[in-house]
């Protein structure tokens, strides 16, 4: 037996066993879901799909669930989550367009405006932003920007009179938006740059023959013909936006609360929870039987969100395969 | 040259946000520095963290519980990624079959870490996991153990491992292969013998990635491994007893140490910060050098490796 195994394998029993290692990474997503959902069940089942719909209190929905540790009542399960998906949305809306257009912008300036000397500041200075660890951003978050903007911007008038309705603490919409902003924009340069140097240079080379300035010729030819890229880039960072946990955590003000528009630039100063950092907020209540069913129901929500992102990418990458001259 | 104002713009706008990023990973770095060079004792790095985190202690039980976790996650990572790269590229039959397995990896790839935190929980808070993490007497198995986290930051180290080493061998020409199978040799043995060592680079670009991912990760470290800034071991038996034990790593140490957490010393937290960033920086650093020491054709794939 020893020496079956000793003596070079033959091709047949090779490609079975790497491929059985591979499908083990295919086994491990569908458990992944399997588990998750089997332990979401309960809030499902309690709620049906109606919790992802706002008008209950939410904070006092959680404490009822904290409360209660042993075989709940069914009525401890109510729960409406809206505040937490709108957090979600809106500060991944708010990053993706404004680092899309920031992306955009570097990109160009990056492949196509920027001199050789000033290009080879700017890749390593990209890469940094991407690589600094989440925590460290919240840190600095935290720190830094909260403290200045609850001291600088948030005026004593603004927290006065909307001091009834939710303490304005500098953390919230504007730090959080902020901040993941330059989390996910070098994600998106990096993909388009990439996009932008695969294509063929006489297409632009031709848009500048026939009269455009430079400029006008990237944006007439070469962004046009990157759209799948962009759309790729943008749903690559959208993923990333509403995956962020922990920086949401320390910046976003620790109150569940739906800023509104109609405060005036003090909705950009108001709290607010997301889907994953409030996975986050209540991680020690995920023993308890209501609470922890609620929290892996977020999980789930989000493990959705990040397939069809991932699909949907997929799906838009397609047609960028002809533009590329590798893989 | 007559250019439209509107065109003038942007170029205005494009050199403004190249130069503003600049500024900004430069200030990050800079402050981070400034911070943590007036915080960072050598005595910080090798003294264990006391109780009370105002006073005194330091964070090698966080700096410890990192490198336990980087090693378990890269130990896990690395034959799962090449086993399911040689076999996507040299074999992959049935092909529908090698399309789920690539689109299972990207799915791993695009999870959020807090949901692949949240599935570690799901696992190994079953009973059949028990002896892999701390139980408390009751029977309550708590799902909290260097070894469970460890697991999962294998699972964050894999696509980035994945893609390199697929990259790389779908590089490789076919004439080496052709110029092997020639001499005799069986596929899994040009495998063994030719390829792998020829995308040696490639392997150590996708594994420095990989660690980078790992260091940087708290939301897992959050939910897997406790909130206990010392290292618990879990029984008596040496070794396994820490790798069952509970503890943290630089990246919750630097959370708790905030105040979104405990708060105590934020001197801490951004001492721990400094050290940490440091480490992703070395680490950027060397995927650097191993690429320019293999050359890619392609001149901004540096970039793209980050995704």
């Amino acid at each position: 037996m020893i020496e079956r195994l000793r003596k070079p394998w033959p091709d047949h029993r090779a490609e079975r066993l790497l491929g059985a290692v591979s499908l083990l990474i295919t086994a491990g997503v569908v458990a992944m879901v399997v588990f998750v959902a089997s332990r979401a069940w309960p809030l499902f089942e309690h709620n049906g799909v109606s919790w992802v719909f706002g008008g209950g209190d939410f904070e006092a929905e959680v404490n009822r669930m904290t409360a209660a540790t042993t075989n709940p009542a069914a009525a401890v399960f109510h729960l409406r989550a809206w505040p937490l998906i709108y957090g979600t949305l809106i500060t991944s809306a708010i990053a993706v367009v404004l680092g899309l257009t920031i992306a955009v912008l570097s990109s160009v300036f990056i492949v196509e405006l920027a001199p050789a000397r000033v290009r080879r500041i700017v890749i390593p200075m990209v890469r940094l932003l991407a690589s600094v660890p989440s925590v460290i951003y919240g840190l600095i978050g935290i720190l830094v920007l909260v403290p200045f903007v609850s001291n600088n911007l948030v005026t004593t008038h603004e927290k006065v009179s909307l001091q009834s309705t939710v303490q304005l603490t500098g953390g919230g919409l504007g730090v959080t938006a902020v901040i993941l902003t330059i989390m996910i924009t070098p994600i998106m340069i990096a993909l388009i740059c990439e996009a932008l140097s695969s294509v063929p240079p006489s297409w632009r080379e031709g848009a500048v023959a026939l009269g455009l300035n430079p400029l006008r010729a990237v944006r007439a030819v070469t962004l046009k013909a990157i759209r799948p890229a962009i759309v790729a880039a943008a749903v690559l960072a959208t993923a990333r936006a509403i995956g962020e946990a922990v920086m949401i955590q320390m910046v976003s003000g620790g109150k569940t609360f739906i800023p509104r528009p109609g405060d005036g630039v003090a909705f950009f100063f108001e709290p607010l929870r997301t889907l994953a950092s409030a996975i986050v907020d209540y991680r020690d209540g995920l023993n308890s039987p209501a609470l922890g069913a609620a929290v892996y129901g977020f999980a789930l929500l989000l493990l959705f969100s990040a397939f069809a992102l991932s699909i949907t990418g997929y799906l838009v990458k397609l047609p960028l395969r002809k533009y590329q001259t590798r893989g | 040259m007559s250019w439209r104002w509107g065109d003038r713009l942007v170029l205005v706008a494009a050199w403004t946000v190249g130069i503003s990023l600049c500024v900004i990973a430069a200030a990050i770095v800079l402050y981070m520095g400034y911070r943590g060079i007036e915080y960072l004792r050598p005595g910080l790095i090798f003294s264990r963290p006391s109780a009370d985190q105002a006073g005194s202690g330091g964070f090698l039980d966080p700096l410890l519980g990192t490198i336990i976790l980087t090693v378990i996650g890269i130990v896990l990572a690395i034959p799962l990624a090449l086993s399911s790269a040689v076999w996507i590229t040299e074999y992959g039959r049935p092909s529908w079959l090698a399309r789920v397995v690539e689109s299972s990896i990207e799915i791993v790839a695009g999870t959020p870490d807090i949901v692949i935190a949240i599935f570690g929980l799901a696992i190994f808070q079953t009973s059949l996991f028990a002896p892999f993490s701390f139980t408390a007497e009751g029977g309550g198995v708590y799902g909290n153990s260097f070894i469970a986290a460890g697991a999962m930051m294998s699972l964050l180290a894999l696509p980035p491992i994945y893609t390199a080493t697929r990259d790389g061998l779908q590089a490789v020409p076919g004439h080496q292969r052709e110029a092997a199978f020639a001499l005799g040799k069986t596929r899994i043995t040009t495998i063994r013998r030719v390829l792998l060592p020829s995308v040696r680079s490639n392997i150590a670009t996708g594994a420095t990635l990989g660690i980078s991912r790992i260091i940087g990760s708290t939301a897992i470290v959050l939910l897997l491994l406790g909130s206990t800034l010392r290292i618990e071991a879990q029984g008596s038996f040496p070794g396994i007893n820490v790798l069952r034990g509970t503890g943290s790593s630089l990246t919750s140490y630097i959370y708790e140490n905030s105040p979104a957490g405990e708060g105590g010393a934020p001197q801490k937290a951004y001492a721990a910060a400094f050290l940490l960033l440091i480490f992703v920086l070395l680490l950027n650093l060397l995927v650097d050098r191993i690429g320019r020491a293999h050359a890619d054709s392609s001149g901004l794939a540096p970039i793209g490796a980050v995704v």
